[in-house]
């Protein structure tokens, strides 16, 4: 149950990029295309839930019995940097056709805050192996909803000709963004 | 010292890494709740940033240039980890309201975007003034944005009660959605000043969202 409220309070409760303010700039800068936003989300949600797993791996089994908690930063962007290289060569070799939709959106992916900070309230929450997977799922699921709805909200805009200049690209995609945070804050109180 | 001030007021003003690269947006939005936490942002990061400024124009002919980008963001993420000690012993009500946004600091584009483009290629001594320029530049950025919101949504500016006990908050400014419309109109006022001062014929630069510092600079958006 308690798995449950981890995912669902990820997706729509907490949701990294609208409540959480994580990985905005992809969350911007990906989002022109449904498509294109599509395969960022399919390679976040990859990523942040093998990141998931593997953060809990090194906190623990390493961090934690050498008493070298604090080195938390350093530990973690180096895991994932490592990470994102790897699945990018294993995609390469196993399903080319795989890595022509996800190749290009994975490097982006090191620098993505979304993918650090999942790993981090992983560990300050404390949450058990499991549920720090569910925690990672539930986020990049949150990630994926919020940019694949955004990029349809801007194909949209794209087409209306009465928009002022000045609002036109990344001003009237912040205040959408706005108005989608306004909606999602309406989930709060879905789970006490 | 001519080249130091010039590296001030390009971060400050000319290359503002909000304004004018549109970088580092989730800092930017999540943290400028108020006034306070805008400017203790700012200056962690800019802390963060002369000081890998520093070590990386130091190192920057020892490091191989196809592993430079690892190499930086283990310099970075070490001085992060220094300030978090700092701020979490000398000034713990910041450190508890920046939240897990100070170990974050390591993924913030215009730490590595500065080590890529300016420190890997220039000595110490101007590298230390652009971090600073750059610095100052975010952090200016982000105590405007706290304080309006701070403003707008407790009618008080660092603390102080400025609006009229008449004037009813809006909450909402000081919640998630509040950062978008904030920055959003903003970023929509300086494209009207930038469409009004447009040279004759010419069609005006509109803010676009930057990835200077992410290393793979122009990929997302090309594709």
């Amino acid at each position: 149950m308690r798995i449950f409220i981890i995912l669902f309070s990820a997706i729509l409760i907490n949701n990294f990029v609208l409540s959480r303010f994580l990985g905005i700039c992809s969350f911007l800068g990906v989002s022109k295309k449904t498509e294109t936003a599509f395969g960022m989300g399919l390679a976040v949600t990859f990523v942040m839930a093998l990141a998931s797993i593997i953060s809990y791996i090194v906190y623990h089994f390493i961090l934690v019995p050498l008493n070298i908690k604090y080195l938390y930063t350093v530990a973690f962007i180096l895991v994932i940097a490592a990470l994102v290289q790897f699945v990018e060569m294993v995609i390469q070799k196993t399903s080319p056709s795989l890595y022509k939709a996800l190749g290009i959106y994975l490097p982006l992916i090191t620098t993505n805050c979304a993918v650090l900070a999942v790993a981090v309230i992983n560990m300050n929450e404390n949450y058990t192996f499991i549920e720090s997977i569910a925690n990672g799922i539930g986020a990049a699921l949150g990630y994926f909803l919020a940019i694949v709805l955004l990029a349809g909200i801007r194909e949209r805009i794209d087409n209306n000709e009465s928009m002022p200049l000045a609002l036109k690209g990344f001003p009237i995609s912040l205040i959408s963004a706005g108005l989608m945070s306004i909606a999602f804050l309406g989930f709060q109180g879905l789970i006490k | 010292m001519k080249v130091a001030l010039e590296r001030l007021k390009n971060g400050i003003f000319n290359e503002n890494p909000i304004f004018a690269q549109v970088l580092a947006m989730c800092p930017t939005l999540a943290v400028t709740t108020s006034a306070t936490n805008g400017i203790g942002m700012g200056l962690a990061t800019t802390a963060v940033l002369v000081a890998s400024n520093i070590a990386i124009s130091l190192i920057r002919k020892l490091i191989p240039s196809k592993i430079r980008i690892p190499a930086y963001i283990v310099v970075i993420a070490s001085f992060v980890t220094l300030i978090q000690f700092l701020l979490q012993g000398f000034v713990p009500g910041l450190y508890k309201s920046l939240g897990i946004f100070i170990p974050l600091i390591v993924v913030n584009c215009v730490i590595l975007g500065r080590a890529e483009a300016y420190a890997s290629k220039n000595g110490v001594f101007v590298s230390l003034f652009d971090g600073l320029g750059m610095g100052l530049g975010f952090a200016l950025s982000l105590t405007i944005l706290g304080t309006i919101r701070e403003l707008l949504g407790t009618g008080k500016v660092f603390g102080f009660q400025v609006m009229p006990m008449s004037y009813k908050p809006a909450i909402i400014m000081i919640l998630a959605p509040g950062a978008f419309f904030t920055l959003g109109i903003l970023m929509a006022l300086l494209n009207l000043y930038r469409i009004k001062n447009a040279k004759d014929g010419e069609a005006p630069k509109l803010v676009e969202p930057g990835c200077a510092g992410c290393g793979l600079c122009g990929k997302c958006h090309s594709k």
